[in-house]
Order: C-alpha cells, then structure tokens, then sequence
C-alpha cells in the first residue's frame, strides 16, 4: 500500500505528497477516517484526490493511503432491488449501520457477501472457456435469472466446478486453468472498474423498438433498443416523469435508474412505487428487474461524478448475460457539473461556460457505452443497453454546452417545452423539435408487427400537425371561421391528435401505459374520423355540424378505455362512420327540402 | 491549547490568509482578535501547506496584517440548541439579537455542526400529507404538502413577506390540533420587513412557537451563507429530535447567493453564470435538501424560502437553480400585483410537485384533482381569450371565449383574491371552485370524470341553470334600443 500526505484541502478536492508510485485512478482512502477517493491528477509525487465524502475536518500531514486500485463495482447476484450511492454504497445497509444520515468514513460492500444463492453450474469441468461463458445461473428475484459469467479477462479450461446448491458469493463455484494466471478461482462476483466499457464481440444497429407506454415516444419518436436519447428541458417540463415512465413501463428486462444530484424525494417515490407497480408483461412488481443508484444533489459531489459510471457498468453487466436493459439518468447535467467543479479546483484551462474541454468526450464516450450488441462468450448472445439521459439546461437554453454536446452522439432528442408544460400539456414532448433517428431502421420492424398501414397513418399523423403549426398563423390573424373547410378540418384534427392522443396523463392509472396495439387502435380513430370528414366535407356538409358529433365526447375518452377492452376503442371507428353518414344525410334533406 | 497567529499575510474582500499554521483543518472555526480587542469569527476554506485561507463571516473592515490575532478552534461552526430557542431571536451566528431579544443566551443542551449531513434517500418518507394554507391559490391548486420545499418566487416591491407570514400564521394539517412551529430565517433583508414579521409573530402569539435568526441588511453579507443552515440545523433538532413539525421560512435567498458570489470572486474562482459560482447549484441543494420526512420519526421540516427575481427572470441563475432543486416554485405577478390581487399568485407558472400524493379522498377530497384541472384548463382558455380580446376586441370573440374570459375574470377576483387575514378551508376552496366553474357550459367539464360531474354538479341543476340564463337572456332583446328605433 502506498502512502502519502494530505498538504491541502479544497473543498472535495484534497492534494497529497508523497504519492508517486500511485496511478491515475486509482482509488485512495484519505485520513484514518478512511474516506473513499480517486486520484485524478498526478503531477510529480503529488496525487490530487477527489474525495467522495465531505472533507470537513481534514487537515495537512493526515495520512493517505493508495489502495493500487481503480474505482470498481462488484458485479454478482444480489443487485436487483438494490439502491446504491455514487459510489455502489448500499443505502439500506448504510442506513442500517449509521442512522437516518449518511456520515463519512462508511465502507460496505455493494454486494452482500453473506447471502446465500442457489446455484446451479452449467459447465461441464474440462470445458474451454473465454470471457463472458456462463458459468451457471442463480434466480436472483422472481423475475430475472442471473447469469453468472466468467470475467471478461479470463479465459482457459474448466478444470472443477461445484455442485448444484447454495453458496454465498465469496465462496469458489469453478477453478479455471488459464494461461497467464495459472489457476483462477471464481466466484459468482467479480470486480469490475466503472470507467472502462465492458467488451462486447459486435456491435449492430438498433432494429427493435424500445416500447415505452407513452404514446408521444413510441408513435413519433421512438428509441431502439440499444439506442441512445436525450430529454433537455428548463425545471418543471416533466424530464424526470419522463425517465420514471421509462423505468416504469419500457419493456426492457433490466432497468437501471440512475438519480444523479437530483431530488431525494423523487428517489423516494420510486423506493416506494416500485415494489408496487406491476410489470405489464409478467404481472410481477417493477422493483424485482430494477437497479437504483441514488447520488442526490446534497450528497458529495464527486460521488455524482461517478454515479453515471457506476450505473452504467452494472447496466453492461447484465446486457452482457444478454438481456436488454435500459438505463435512465436523471440528470447528466449534474454529472457535468460535478466534472466542471472538479476541473475549477484542479485549476485547469475552462473551455466553454467553464466546463473543461474534455466534456464532449466524456459524453460521448459515456452514450457510446449503449449499444445492441453481440456479447462475449460461446453463444453469441444478443444483449442491449439503452441510454437516455436528462439534460438541465440552465434558463432551459438549449445553447448549453451539455445539450449542445449530448445531441452530437444522441440519435432521439425528445425536446420538452414549457409553453406545453404551462398548459398542462404532458408529456411536453413538442412534436415539431424532436426527432428520432431510429425511424429508418425501424421500417421493417414497424411494417412487419404493426403493418404499413401504421407508418402511413404515423407519417399522416405528423403531417397534419405540422399542417397544423402553419395554420394557426393564418388563423390568428383573420379569425379560424375564415379558414376553408378543408383547413377547419385540419385544424380539428390535428387538435384532436394533440389532445386526445399525445396527451398522457403520467398519474391515471390508465392512461400511464399504452400499448402499441391500443396506439394504434386510438390513432386509427382519430385518422379515420379525419377521412371520413374529408369526404363528408367533398358533399358540402358544414365543419361546423361535423365538429359536434356526439362521438367525440368517447374520442376524448378512449385513453382511459383499458387494455383488455381495446375493441371498444376499435369499435369507436364505426360509430364515428354512422355519425358522420346521419350528418350528411340531414344535410342532403335539407338542400333537398329547400330546392324542393 | 489553542495556538494564536498573527502571521496574516493578506486581506482581501471577505478572505484572509494566515501563514505559518499547524494542524489546521478544512472548515474549521477561526476567531479573530482585533487591534481594538473586537473579536470576529471566520471559517477555513482552504488550507494548503502551512497557509490556511480564511472567510471573514463580518468582514474584513478593521482587520490588518500586523496585530490581528487569529485562533484556530479546533471545531466547525456550531449552533447551541435547546428547547429555550423557541420564542427567542437571534442573530446570524445564534447570539440573542438585540433590540428584538435582549436576554441572556440560551443554555445549550448540545451542539450541532450547522451543516448537517445529508439524508439518506432511502431513509426518507414521501411527503404526502396535505398542509391547509386558507390560500385558495395554494390550497385548491398548488397544494403543499408536510415535508415539501416550496419556494416563492417574487420580485422587488411585491408581497412576498405578506405571503410568507400569512402561510406561517395559517399553516396547519387537518385534524391535528398542533400547528406548526415556525423557524424564520432572515438574510439581508430591512428592519422593516423583519419587525413586520416579527410583531406579526407577536401579535398572533405565533412567536411562542417561532424561533427566529436575523440578518438584516446592514448586517455582515458573509455571515448570510451561515445563517440559514443556523435555522436548519435549530429546525432539525426541534423536528427530529423533539418531533415537531417545522415549517422553516427562508428570506431572501438572492442575498445569500450574492454572499457566495462574494466570497467565490474574492477567491477568483472561475465565475459562472452572471458571476455566480459554478457551484451555486451543489451548495443551495445542501439547504433546499434539509427538508423532509423521515420514515420512523414524527417530525417533519417544511421550506417556504422566498427570493426576490432580479427583474423578475425566472432564468436568472438564482430561481432558475432553486427551481431545478426545490418541489415547485409559487411565483408572484406583477402584472396581477398592479390590478389589485392578492396574493398575486400565478398560478399557471406556478407549481407543486407533491401535490398529487397531497389531494384526494381521505386528504382533500375525492373530487380534487379533476376540479383542479377543470380549473386549470378554464383559466387557460379564459386568459387565451384574454389574449385574443386584446389583439382582435372583444368583439371578435366566439361566445364560448367571452363567457371563459368572463370566467377568468372571477376566477381571478375571487378564488386567487382572498384577504390577508381571511383563512379558507379546504372545503370552502373546493367549493368556490364548482361555483365558478358553473359559470360556464357543463358540456365543457372534459377533465371531470362523468360520474363525478353528476354529484357535484347534477345535470338537472344545469338545465335550470340555463333556463334561468335563457329568460334572462331574452329580456334585453325585448325592449332592446335597436329594436325599439325601428319602431
Ligand atoms: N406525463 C405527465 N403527466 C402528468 N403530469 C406531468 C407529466 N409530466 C410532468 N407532469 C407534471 O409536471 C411536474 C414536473 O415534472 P418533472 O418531471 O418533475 O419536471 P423536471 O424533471 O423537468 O423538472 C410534475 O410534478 C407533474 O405535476
Ligand atoms: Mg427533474
């Protein structure tokens, strides 16, 4: 062990001499408190820590003592339902040794080493293995089987494996003979440093949507499954229910929600929601697929600069079993300004708004972590990691180094409007800003599941809502009645796609989630509905009798139709027919009548 | 033993380097001796090496090179709390603050580090309990809950202590006798506005349960950034420690970062947005985040910190980074201020987050939430129509737009209005609510759910109601002055 002293202290930032065998990154433990750091800077013998924990307190000549090691999590059984710090601290265990507040000097491990999991091998001894081969599988929780894998960096023959039963985490499940190493033991755990990506064998590109429930995403917008996101918007535009929706109803298999320097409470509401919500597919509580990571903004700084790291390592471990997991972070922007803190104290050269030069690369190799992949080992196991990151930008402008930096490498940017927000307009995705481009490799996805008959009514969709933006120009200035028929239909429409489709009521139980088949049944209503009044209006019926179609009142409240009943909603569509026919046969008599 | 230096190297703004120390820590408490034998205190900021970097919390005024003693304490800075604060004021460093309090300080029954520690997330409990302000505007549509952090958003000449005191004054849960205990943290505002709260205090007998630290404008700017964590850390004690529920008011939160802007530029630390630190963010989080519920234990601590826009931006760093933190934000409006109400409560741009684990059956009522977003969509549509009146005349408004401007109109003179003393019960607001929105047609009651609609507002009344307007409607055109030129 390497050991210096502590010559300055600067708030999280603390200098040591004394240090120069000690490498970059590695972790470093400050004072006899033992407060957890990492070296960031080395300059001569002297390290620059930053320290995860508060520094109060410290002074010149304390010790500090270089562990040779980089900053790592353990990855094993275990992490499902778990609510870790920056730093992979559990805070049940935390709470449990020291109390309702966290205080300094707290070292426990992420996992629980005394836990016993049953383990079932499946590799025969004498078996060649690499990286990434699974050992065999242990339930972890009702929902996910855990896949237990040899480490990246190991590779040889299966020289023993033990029975069938159950271990603790510490305990040899295999010995295997390698080349380098001679004979590695392995547990159903292994280290893993949260700044290096783990390997993969391929990358490809996203061909599945992520379905997510809300309408405004999967029908316009959507993400891939692998693919990257980012949701920018000022305080109140609705980031943060975004990403729970996400968590919530995504169908990935594992959900990892990173909370970095953001409220306590919103970690609250998931600590407490979570065991609750049932999982549309399997019926089984959300909590049992998810891993949390909760860095709140009172909490050190610099353990929210490695929050994002932390959170996205577990997220690769599990894709590399070959799952498809989704990773939210709410809010990169927190990240990035625990990095441009950390800059300021190491005095170094601030590019622009102060956030060091090196944040573009940060980010990107941060999202460049996603991926739908072929993992390592025998199998050739697809797995995916999907990234959407909040983005906070100051004043909610967009010109923000963050933003600006995290739409170069994001491929869906879901842009949230106050204006929408104000009127209460949720999610406040606007549908003219955002994009996504998964669209294209989507195509064949969509056309084969949901038919073409989806991408044009889709494209339709969008079209008369930017149709729409054009319009209400003109219909501010001279009055919407002087707008032609065809234009009030517009109009109605496109309102009636805005209020009674992109609206979505995060809080309904209902509302919460959409599948794509309701989305499409909904949609299909509201495109029909448009038809069949383009054509009504071709025989001279008055905007004015069509708009008031008693129908509408159902349109306005097909949301609220639950799943099992979609056909109501399907049904709506002949209604709408027979509406719409009465109308023009009133209107028929009518000319009829007069002419006669 | 503590050591006395009086090797001070420089004075600079608020900061002063001291050189030559030994066993200094990070953070530590400095208490400094004047020529004259005036003794000051002070914070380490940095220390490196042999050379201890430290804020002045009074400034630096006085102080020179050659014979200021300095002496390291050997703690961080400290609050003495005890049950005997309750009715006392102090000053920004915990002394009793003369002419307000001139007793003798209390005797503390310990000491706190006045920064506190974070909570852990999971050991928190999710705010959910409703808080009756008698505000409608908060009440009916932005309902606080115990445990939130609420601020008010407000601008130069703007109500914001009438406010803040009237919430201290009427703030209660339902069905729980007690009302809350008032911590009221005051930084660099005027005499003025502190004995406005203070006698309103008194004069309520709020100031038994109230517990109250000045700084007031002509105080030491730097002594700010201590003041509110001296109310936090008395808040703390009293919520956890002696299970009370605690609402803490916080005034006015720009001057506590145009403190840290001093201190940050003193250092020359590389300057954010208008010169703010690039660490305001981080440092407000650690006394928004005081706030909350803690599973297990009875008390609570609720924050209603005021600041005052800088031309009214809500993207000025200073709201714009409270909001980013906080649960919501109230924001007060000028342009409703000058029209006459009060409180000028925004309440489109305004919001709380909590609220809908606040409302509802067993909390408000059952018919909350949908009444609140009827009103809400009414408000908008009434202020749209507003909008267009004013580009396009009244004239040239639909009759649904003038019935909702009309709507608008009452909705602002007599739900978001209400007196400085009037105290609303929940159910007296709910109701004022249907009230108004009777105004308009039943059909346009889309966010109210069907069956609910038909108890609150049968469809029977409705035809009545309309019969009624209709013969009212025809009078006028009876004997109407056209009609009767014609003849
Ligand atoms: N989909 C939604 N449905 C209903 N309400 C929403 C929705 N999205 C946001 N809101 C409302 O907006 C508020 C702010 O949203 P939040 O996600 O916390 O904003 P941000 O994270 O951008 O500051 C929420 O408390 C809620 O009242
Ligand atoms: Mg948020």
């Amino acid at each position: 062990m390497i050991e210096g002293k502590i010559e300055k202290i600067a708030g999280p930032l603390v200098v040591a001499a004394g240090m120069s065998k000690a490498r970059m990154y590695d972790v470093a433990f400050v004072s006899d408190d033992r407060l957890i750091g990492e070296i960031i800077e080395l300059k001569e013998d002297r390290a620059s820590i930053q320290v995860y924990e508060e520094t109060g307190g410290l002074k010149p000549g304390d010790p500090v003592y270089g562990t040779g090691e980089p900053l790592s999590v353990e990855l094993g059984p275990g992490l499902l339902k778990a609510i870790y710090d920056g730093i992979q601290r559990p805070l049940d265990r935390v709470r449990d040794q020291v109390g309702d507040w966290i205080t300094r000097g707290i070292n426990i491990p992420g996992l629980d080493h005394e836990k016993r999991w049953e383990f079932t091998p499946s590799l025969a001894e004498g078996t060649e293995v690499g990286g990434g081969e699974i050992l065999g599988t242990v339930p972890e929780t009702e929902l996910i089987e855990h896949k237990v894998m040899v480490p990246p960096d190991v590779s040889g023959e299966v020289t023993w494996v033990v029975e069938k039963g159950s271990y603790t985490i510490d305990e040899t499940v295999a010995r295997v003979r390698t080349e380098d190493r001679g004979e590695v033991e392995l547990q159903m755990y292994h280290r893993w440093p949260v700044r290096k990506s783990r390997p993969i064998r391929e990358k490809q590109a996203p061909d599945q949507p992520l379905s997510t429930g809300q309408r405004v995403i999967d029908t316009f917008f959507p993400v891939g499954k692998g693919g990257t996101a980012c949701v920018p918007g000022p305080f109140g535009s609705g980031k943060t229910v975004i990403q729970h929706q996400l968590a919530k109803w995504a169908d990935a298999e594992i959900v990892v929600y990173v909370g970095c320097g953001e409220r306590g409470n919103e970690m609250t509401d998931v600590l407490q929601e979570f065991p609750e919500l049932e999982d549309p597919k399997s019926g089984k509580p959300l909590i049992l697929r998810t891993v949390l990571v909760a860095n709140t903004s009172n909490m050190p700084v610099a353990a929210r600069e490695a929050s994002v790291y932390t959170g996205i390592t577990i997220g690769e471990y599990f894709r590399d079993m070959g799952y498809s997991v989704a990773l939210m972070a709410d809010s990169t922007s927190r990240w990035a300004e625990a990095m441009r803190e950390m800059s300021g104290r190491l005095e170094e050269m601030p590019g622009e708004e102060g956030y060091p030069a090196y944040l573009g690369t940060r980010i990107a190799e941060f999202y460049e972590r996603a991926g739908k992949v072929l993992c390592v080992g025998e199998e050739n196991r697809p797995g995916a990691l999907s990234v959407v990151g909040a983005v906070s930008p100051p004043g909610g402008d967009l010109s923000d180094p963050v933003v600006q930096a995290t739409l170069r490498v994001v491929k869906v940017f879901w842009s949230l409007q106050a204006e929408l927000a104000y009127q209460r307009h949720f999610p406040a995705i606007g549908w003219l800003g955002s994009y996504s481009l998964y669209l294209d490799n989507l195509e064949d996805y969509y056309r084969e599941e949901m038919g073409r008959e989806w991408i044009d009514m889709r494209d339709r969709a969008m079209a008369l809502l930017q149709e729409e933006s054009n319009l209400q120009e003109i219909a501010r200035l001279v009055g919407a009645e002087s707008l032609s028929p065809e234009d009030q239909l517009i109009l109605y429409t496109a309102r009636s796609i805005r209020e009674d489709y992109l609206h979505q009521n995060a809080f309904h139980e209902v509302d919460t989630y959409t599948s794509m088949e309701k989305q499409q049944a909904m949609l299909s209503v509201i495109m029909s509905t448009h038809e069949k009044m383009s054509e009504a209006l071709k025989r001279e019926v008055l905007p004015g009798t069509l708009f008031e179609l008693p129908v509408r009142e159902e349109i306005s409240r097909m949301k609220y139709t639950s799943e099992e009943e979609v056909e109501k909603v399907e049904n709506l569509k002949d209604k709408v027919s027979e509406q719409i026919r009465n109308v023009i046969e009133k209107a028929e008599a009518q000319r009829k009548g007069v002419a006669g | 033993m503590i050591k006395e230096y009086t090797t001070t190297v420089e004075i600079s703004g608020p900061l002063m380097m001291v050189d030559r120390v030994e066993g200094v820590s990070y953070e530590e408490l400095v208490e400094i001796e004047l020529r004259g034998g005036e003794i000051r205190h002070g914070k380490v900021l940095e220390v490196d090496g042999d050379m201890a970097l430290v804020q002045l919390f009074e400034g630096s005024s006085g102080t020179d090179v050659v014979e200021t003693k300095v002496r390291f304490l050997g703690k961080g800075v400290e609050l003495g709390v005890s049950e005997e604060m309750m009715g006392r004021v102090f000053d920004g460093q915990g002394r009793p603050r003369p002419p307000f309090d001139t007793d003798p300080p209390i005797i503390p029954e310990k000491m706190m580090d006045i920064n506190g520690a974070p909570i852990n997330p999971y050991a928190r409990d999710y705010p959910a309990e409703f808080i009756q302000t008698g505000l409608s505007s908060i009440d009916g549509i932005n309902t606080l809950v115990r445990g939130q952090k609420l601020p008010v958003f407000s601008g130069s000449g703007l109500p914001h202590s009438r406010v803040a005191s009237q919430i201290a004054r009427q703030a209660r849960v339902l069905g729980e006798g007690e009302s809350f205990a008032v911590v009221f943290a005051a930084m660099g505002i005027t005499f003025e506005e502190a004995d406005y709260f203070i006698s309103d205090f008194r004069r309520t007998g709020a100031m038994d349960r109230a517990v109250v630290f000045l700084n007031l404008a002509d105080d030491p700017a730097i002594e700010r950034i201590s003041t509110p964590r001296m109310a936090l850390t008395a808040a703390e004690y009293l919520a956890y420690e002696r299970d009370m529920h605690i609402l803490v008011i916080l005034t006015d939160m720009t001057n506590y970062c145009d403190a840290l802007r001093e201190v940050s530029a003193a250092r020359r630390e590389v300057p954010g947005r208008r010169g703010y630190p690039g660490y305001l963010y981080t440092d407000l989080s650690t006394v928004y985040e005081r706030a909350g519920r803690i599973k297990n234990r009875k008390g609570s601590i609720t924050q209603i910190p005021v600041l005052s826009m800088p031309e009214d931006d809500k993207t000025h760093p200073i709201p714009d980074l409270t909001g980013y933190i906080t649960e919501g934000q109230l924001i007060l409006n000028r342009e409703l201020h000058n029209k006459g109400v009060y409180p000028p409560m925004d309440v489109m741009e305004s919001l709380s987050r909590l609220k809908d684990k606040g409302i509802g059956e067993g909390k408000t009522r059952e018919d909350h939430a949908d009444l609140f977003n009827q009103l809400m969509a009414a408000y908008a549509s009434g202020k749209q129509a507003r909008e267009l009146a004013v580009i396009l005349g009244t004239a040239a408004l639909s009759d649904m737009d003038k019935q909702y401007l009309e709507f608008a109109d009452e909705y602002e003179a007599r739900y978001i209005s209400q007196g400085e003393n009037e105290d609303r019960g929940i159910e007296e607001t709910l109701d004022l609510g249907w009230e108004l929105l009777k105004m308009l047609p039943r059909e346009e009651m889309k966010r109210i759910s069907p069956e609910r609609l038909d108890r609150y507002w049968p469809k029977e009344e409705a035809e009545e109601d309309r019969e009624e307007t209709e013969t009212e409607g025809e009078e006028p055109e009876k004997d109407g002055s056209e009609e009767a030129s014609e003849d």
